[in-house]
């Protein structure tokens, strides 16, 4: 051990994550209403206890592992990623199963394969599909906006106020009400007419990727993340989205539609560059994230799924380890890379 | 100025150099006893040429260089022998090593000098002065200056010296050449003509603006081109593979050395002590050591050899919760197992420590790949990964992805927010396998000797049956076999 060291620690690394999630968090409460910290709240509850259950089981220490802040991350995003609505249940499944199955039977922090999150919404989206499309409508277009109360009884399982049917509370995603009218026959230039695409990615999710964005632009100046990974799944995405919609824009959303809107920009910053499952490498990274991005807008335009961030991020976890075998960097006096081996044995 | 290149990697930690710049270099007090490792450089290890209970003058042999790649050790300082004997090396293990003990006389009294005209000797004449001088790489690999010097038998065109002096605290090597400008310029002089290099570059970290300055003085006066040129500070910019890097551009091949690429490089320190064995006449039985840390007075000493470090260390008074000292620096040094242990040829720095200075770093955590060891690495190594196989006893692996280049700055240790012991997991493993080398290596001999010792019986048993078969009257005697011979050889 060197006797001097970087003030540096692995909860540190991580409540960075997490502060540069608050903006994002804030732009949530002020458009979808402050349901959204219940989320947040359940989803770290049920995320620290069953870490600290199965750190126990696996005879760790419990105290330095739970203050290190990873399982805060993983509960964090997952809350990020389901809708504001989603009944309590759902959430606290999800963040259970992405931390005691996707990060401690895995082998627990640093050794978990699959992005934890991403596990928790992969498993919610499959098993509770239609609980996981109904997104609570930004407050500014919901037929009757619910108030904070009436949102946290929802989500406990308390019905809607009299009178109210679901579909006078929530909306489906941008994303979703784009492939569904797409469906019946629309062009999406009329579709994306309509109030819920908002500007430019959706009401309210223009400014959320914004957020998204300032937080992930901060982490990348405090050294948490390297551009690569962002800089070339959004270029990616770009890129397709917008030579699919110049080639037939009626069928096609063009590229700002896939960049605010959905997953695109947590992704990029936030899920994606989990450290644990993703090469290491420059080179890795940069094909790691492009395969990411050509995932992602495949599942999103010809997938049957709303969006394609979660999915695209577990293929690209198991890709990985391979990745980085093959793109080792060049060692000092060495010709070449000239390695075989490499990656998580 | 020259176009710079730039190695991978490096870190910036704190210098903390300037406590101990403010003094200029004192002379260290006589120790009470001097213990002199017999061996303080890289290779063979004559026998010693003094007995237990003899006088001995400054200067004299204590062990005369053993062949080619070696170097002579001498007496520091005039007096009695007073024994020949184990004793704990500054190694981090604690190694024992064979020490003559010396009871100073309090004289001081110099064999007699021999300087010798390098500009008119033969080179070989020098390089003997070199060895038996016993002058050694001072940076810290104290590899033989001689056989370095000869370019390890391979045309160098470039003369790298390096003052990068990289790691914190440590400033020996910037005292010496603020003050002794001059001296080193007379010892570059002299290996320029050894190696017969064209171009000559001293390389120096800019944090240390009036070394550069004197350097450039002194150079700048010299009967031959030196360029003076100031590298940026980066740590480990002072590592000669990195400062080869920095000056030429060129990469020292894996496992090689740098006389492949053209280069021989040479510590500043070195440089000043071939410059008193040389023109001098004098054996190296001193050098310039860093003070500092917990210290109340950090500052330069220059200190005999085999001066004990708690003796060393007590001249620039320790605070009271000193808990113990470092040889070396932070992040390559390593704790002394006592105070007692004697500064040698490699020491350039001995760091006072305490808990406050060095907390204890928290638990390691486990690897999170967050890849900024990778960042750090001036190597270009993947240090989580090595670490990974390391921990796993995987050495093959280990080896494969290039454990062989890590170069054990630390920087990987110094970035790593899981607090993992990196460095550590490397040399146990170098260590693993280079001792699993050894003993493949014994038992192959064994197997060899083994199977041809079954050959050459099977290979009787034939020849007697054969023998028997043609015993015949004036039946001549078998001729002596190639395998025969070759047998006799093995049996060496
Ligand atoms: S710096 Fe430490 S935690 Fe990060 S990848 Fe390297 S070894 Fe792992
Ligand atoms: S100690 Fe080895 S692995 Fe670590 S940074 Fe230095 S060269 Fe790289």
């Amino acid at each position: 051990m060197t006797l001097v060291a970087e003030q540096a620690s692995v909860s540190r690394i991580m409540f960075q994550v997490l502060a540069a999630l608050v903006p994002a968090v804030a732009v949530y409460v002020w458009y979808f209403g402050p349901v959204i910290l219940v989320q947040l709240g359940l989803a770290s509850a049920a995320a620290l206890l069953s870490e600290a259950v199965m750190l126990r089981l696996r005879s760790y220490p419990v105290e330095p592992f739970l203050r290190d802040g990873s399982a805060l991350v993983t509960a964090w995003l997952i809350a990020l990623s389901f809708p504001p609505l989603a009944p309590w249940w759902l959430t606290v499944t999800a963040t259970v199963f992405a931390i005691v199955v996707a990060k401690h039977l895995y082998g627990g922090l640093g050794n978990n394969l699959f992005n934890p999150a991403m596990v928790g919404y992969a498993v919610a989206i499959i098993s509770f599909p239609l609980q996981m499309t109904r997104w609570s409508a930004p407050t500014a277009l919901a037929a009757v906006p619910l108030g904070f109360a009436e949102q946290v009884a929802y989500v406990f399982g308390g019905g809607l106020p009299a009178g109210l049917g679901l579909d006078a509370v929530t909306l489906a995603t941008p994303l979703d009400t784009l492939k569904t009218h797409l469906a019946l026959g629309e062009a999406a230039g009329d579709i994306m007419k309509m109030p819920v695409f908002g500007f430019l990615g959706g009401e309210g999710g223009e400014i959320l990727a914004l957020a998204y964005i300032v937080g992930g632009i901060w982490l990348w100046r405090q050294r948490v993340i390297t551009w690569h990974v962002p800089v070339m799944f959004i270029a990616t995405v770009a890129v397709l989205a917008a030579a699919f919609h110049a080639a037939n824009p009626a069928q096609y959303a063009g590229a700002p539609l896939h960049l605010a809107g959905g997953a695109t920009m947590i992704g990029a910053f936030f899920i994606l560059t989990d450290p644990v499952s993703s090469p290491t490498t420059p080179r890795g990274k940069l094909i790691y994230a492009g395969g990411a991005g050509f995932l992602t807008y495949v599942i999103r335009v010809w997938g049957g799924y709303p969006d394609g961030v979660a999915f695209a991020t577990l293929l690209m976890n198991l890709a990985a380890p391979m990745i980085e075998l093959h793109t080792q960097p060049r060692v000092y006096g060495q010709r070449d890379s000239g390695r075989s081996g490499g990656g998580k044995p | 100025m020259r176009k710079l290149h730039s190695f991978s990697g490096g870190i910036h930690p704190p210098e903390h150099k300037e406590q101990s710049t403010r003094e200029p270099i004192a002379q260290a007090s006589l120790a009470s006893r001097l213990i002199v490792p017999l061996q303080q450089h890289m290779g063979a290890v004559g026998d010693p040429l003094v007995r237990k209970g003899q006088r001995v003058l400054k200067g004299q042999p204590l062990a005369a260089a053993a062949g080619a790649f070696s170097a002579a050790t001498h007496a520091p300082t005039s007096g009695m022998v007073s024994a020949l004997e184990l004793h704990p090396a500054p190694h981090p293990s604690g190694l024992l090593a064979l020490c003559a003990v010396i009871e100073p006389d309090g004289e001081d009294r110099w064999t007699e000098h021999s300087p010798l005209d390098w500009r008119n000797a033969d080179p070989q004449a020098t390089l003997a002065r070199l060895r038996d001088g016993g002058v050694v790489g001072l940076g810290g690999a104290v590899f033989p200056t001689a056989v370095k010097a000869r370019g390890n038998g391979r045309p160098v065109d470039t003369l790298i010296i390096n003052g990068g002096e990289c790691e914190p605290y440590i400033t020996c090597d910037d005292m010496l050449m603020r003050e002794r400008a001059p001296e080193i310029s007379r010892g570059i002089e002299i290996l320029q003509r050894l190696t017969g290099a064209r171009e000559v570059v001293v390389g120096i970290e800019d944090n240390k603006p009036e070394a550069v300055a004197a350097m450039e003085a002194a150079c700048g006066a010299s009967a031959i081109p030196i360029q003076v040129e100031p590298v940026p500070t980066l740590y480990p910019a002072g590592g000669e593979k990195q400062l080869i890097k920095v000056i030429t551009g060129r990469e020292v091949p894996s496992r090689g050395l740098p006389a492949e690429v053209g280069v021989v490089c040479f510590n500043v320190a070195t440089v000043y002590a071939v410059y008193r064995a040389v023109e001098l006449g004098e054996p190296m039985v001193s050098r310039v050591v860093t003070v500092t840390g917990n210290v109340h007075a950090p500052r330069n000493f220059e200190c005999l050899l085999g001066t004990p470090v708690g003796e060393l260390a007590a001249l620039a008074g320790p605070c009271v919760d000193t808990d113990g000292f470092i040889m070396g620096g932070p992040l390559m040094g390593f704790p002394l197992p006592s105070d007692a242990v004697p500064v040698v040829k490699a020491t350039n720095c001995v760091i006072a420590s305490s808990e406050a200075l060095f907390p204890k770093p928290p638990p390691p955590m486990p690897c999170i790949r967050c890849g900024r060891c990778a960042e750090a690495c001036p190597a270009g190594l993947q240090p989580m990964d090595l670490y990974w196989f390391a921990k796993a006893h995987n050495l093959a692996k280990a080896e494969e992805f290039s454990l062989f280049d890590c170069i054990e700055c630390g920087c990987c240790d110094y970035v790593c927010p899981s607090h993992i012991p990196l460095v550590q997991y490397y040399k146990f493993a170098k260590g693993e396998i280079r001792t699993l080398a050894q003993e493949k290596e014994t038992a192959d001999r064994a197997r060899r000797r083994h199977e041809f010792r079954q050959y050459r019986q099977d290979r009787e048993k034939q020849e007697r049956a054969a023998r028997l078969a043609s015993r015949a009257p004036g039946a001549k005697k078998a001729p002596a076999t190639p395998e025969a011979l070759a047998e006799s050889q093995e049996a060496e």
